[in-house]
């Protein structure tokens, strides 16, 4: 599969005098494991909010699978195919994990506004968010509220989400945030066993999970993309490890 | 679990436990003639505390200001009953739904763009601007002085509204029952659960595609639409409105009294008013300088001590008593 999933002309964002993305030119290839990293403040999650509709460009255009997105509403993104996960949980807390999973597969299938039939006649709804809860191995907890689930299971939930959109493009942010390293392999894991077509973007500080997963590695820096190449090219790279890398002794 | 919290694996099925509001009910009527206009009285705050609790323990929106679809309601059957001369039990009911519906679309369309205290204010406004007209607009609503002479003709042309309020009693006990169930679809609906998602985090449900503020108008129409019947009941059994239906201070007292039987839980809804106004009629008789004092005791003790309202207490010591078995 080639083409191009996701692609970012010219983005820009700035606060005032403060700039947090300075001429972004991104392409996230269809079916891509692609990577996004930099140091704290680099202008990651901006650049995500911004694909997500979540924060508006202050100049630049968004095209998503090959319709320009810049102007449009998070739903609408969503329908077109752009899923996302959150660096910290945004879950439905009080809800069981099951719960969690088909309002999300509700949505997509266009039954959540529905009003007459209860929920749990939705066959279809519930079988699909199964299957997808047994897939991340999830299956035995889907009747445990959100808050009574340990944290790694939580991560996963964030992920499994996502997927009940059954995205085109999924934004992964730090989907080990906060997960011991001991439970990390877990989470890569689930991402190793994610459907190929999906295009994804992950951001992430566990350089082990980055190198491991990625098949390109874009470098941002400053709100500018400093680098972007195979995972090979940017270990070796001298800026990178600079700016970057030079603390961590990876590579 | 006996909280009704909807959702893809909750049962939807009526249980034993739930006919007991009706048992209860219909035990009242026979054995407790003498009580029937307090009865009524309960029936339609249940109504009204059943729109509350949609919006409030389920879709999550805060809300001070609910008193202005119910008083709305109110002054709608009233007027027409009193000024238009249009006695029909159900034109008038009917009227105050698609007040309430009209007005909760044309507020909720504009509040709730807005969240917490913004939102919070703003319902406020609402009432209290509506109180303002119903003190002004003497000629349609009496002002202060209320509205009186509100003539209801026999139901279907065939039960009179007596003296005793046993039609008046039955008749809201049938609009209770229609309202119930129309909530509890609702709470058990795809719709219903996609609100518990907004209210547990409307964040993510934007990321997943929800069209929220939409969800949220929607709910808010229909439950002002709850609340206007319950307002049109109110002065249907009362035969005269005052401007107390639209003063904060009665959006206020809903508020407590859904607390007080539990939020987000279909039969806090039947319990609070229950205890409320029940605890009111008795403290007001035996203390009626103090009796405030007794109902914000009682409300003090449940914020501190549970959370989850009576009901709520319930729910813990019946785990309690499981898990000894």
């Amino acid at each position: 599969m080639s083409g191009v999933a996701l692609e970012t002309r010219g983005l820009c964002k700035s606060f005032g005098a403060l700039t947090v993305a300075d001429d972004i030119n991104f392409r996230l290839e269809r079916g891509a494991r692609h990577a996004l990293i930099g140091p704290n403040g680099a202008g990651k999650t901006t650049f995500v909010n911004m694909l997500t509709g979540l924060l508006s460009p202050s100049s630049g255009r968004i095209v998503l699978g090959g319709e320009d997105i810049t102007a449009a509403g998070q739903a609408k993104r969503v329908k077109l195919g752009l899923g996302r996960t959150f660096q910290i949980n945004a879950l439905f807390r009080r809800l069981a994990v099951l719960d969690n999973v088909a309002l999300a597969v509700a949505e997509r299938r266009g039954v959540a506004r529905r009003m007459l039939r209860a929920a749990s006649m939705h066959e279809d709804v519930r079988a699909e968010s199964m299957e997808l809860l047994a897939t991340l191995g999830l299956a035995e907890d889907a009747g445990i509220r959100i808050l009574d689930l340990p944290y790694g299971k939580q991560r996963l939930v964030e992920i499994a989400i996502a997927l009940g959109l059954k995205p085109d493009v999924l934004l992964l942010d730090e989907p080990a945030a906060g997960v011991p390293s001991l439970e990390s392999h877990r989470i890569l894991q689930v991402l190793d066993n994610l459907p190929e077509h999906i295009a994804i973007l992950i951001i992430e500080h566990d350089m082990d999970l980055v190198f491991r997963f990625a098949q390109r590695i874009t470098v941002l820096v400053q709100g500018e993309v400093l680098v972007e190449g195979p995972p090979e090219e940017i270990a070796r790279d001298r800026r990178v490890h600079q700016v970057y890398l030079g603390e961590q002794h990876h590579a | 679990m006996s909280a009704h919290a909807g959702g893809y694996s909750a049962d939807p099925r009526i249980r034993w436990i739930e006919s007991l509001p009706w048992i209860v009910a219909f035990a009242g009527f026979f054995l407790l003639p003498e009580y029937l206009s307090l009865g009524a009285r309960i029936l339609i705050y249940i109504l009204y505390a059943l729109s509350l609790d949609l919006i409030v323990g389920y879709a999550g929106i805060i809300t001070l200001g609910h008193s202005a679809y119910f008083g709305l309601g109110a002054y709608v059957a009233g007027i027409l009953a009193a000024k238009a001369g249009i006695g029909d039990s159900m034109v008038q009911l009917v009227a105050a739904a698609a007040a309430g519906a009209l007005l909760g679309v044309s507020t909720g369309a504009i509040i709730l763009r807005t969240k917490a205290l913004t939102l919070l204010m703003l319902t406020l406004a609402i009432t209290s601007v509506l109180l303002e007209i119903a003190n002004k607009a003497t000629a349609l609503t009496g002002g202060a002085d209320g509205l009186s002479g509100v003539v209801v003709a026999p139901i279907l042309g065939l039960f009179r509204f007596d003296i005793f309020g046993k039609t008046a009693y039955l008749y809201c006990l049938l609009v209770l029952f229609l309202g119930w169930w129309l909530v509890r679809r609702l709470i058990y609906s795809p719709f219903g659960t996609s609100l518990t998602g907004v209210r547990e985090n409307s964040l993510r449900m934007h990321a997943i595609g929800a069209p929220v503020y939409w969800r949220l108008v929607l709910v808010y129409t229909l439950s002002a639409t709850i609340a206007g019947v319950a307002g049109g009941l109110i002065t249907q059994t009362n035969q005269f409105v005052g401007l107390n239906v639209l003063s904060f201070e009665s959006a206020g007292e809903l508020l407590v009294m859904l607390i007080l039987g539990g939020v987000g839980r279909i039969y806090g809804a039947f319990v609070g008013p229950v205890v409320y106004l029940i605890a009111q009629d008795l403290l007001a008789k035996q203390f009626p300088e103090y009796w405030y004092f007794g109902i914000g005791t009682m409300l003090v003790l449940v914020v501190m001590f549970a959370r989850g309202g009576i009901l709520g207490i319930l729910d813990g010591a019946l785990a309690k008593l499981r898990s000894r078995r």
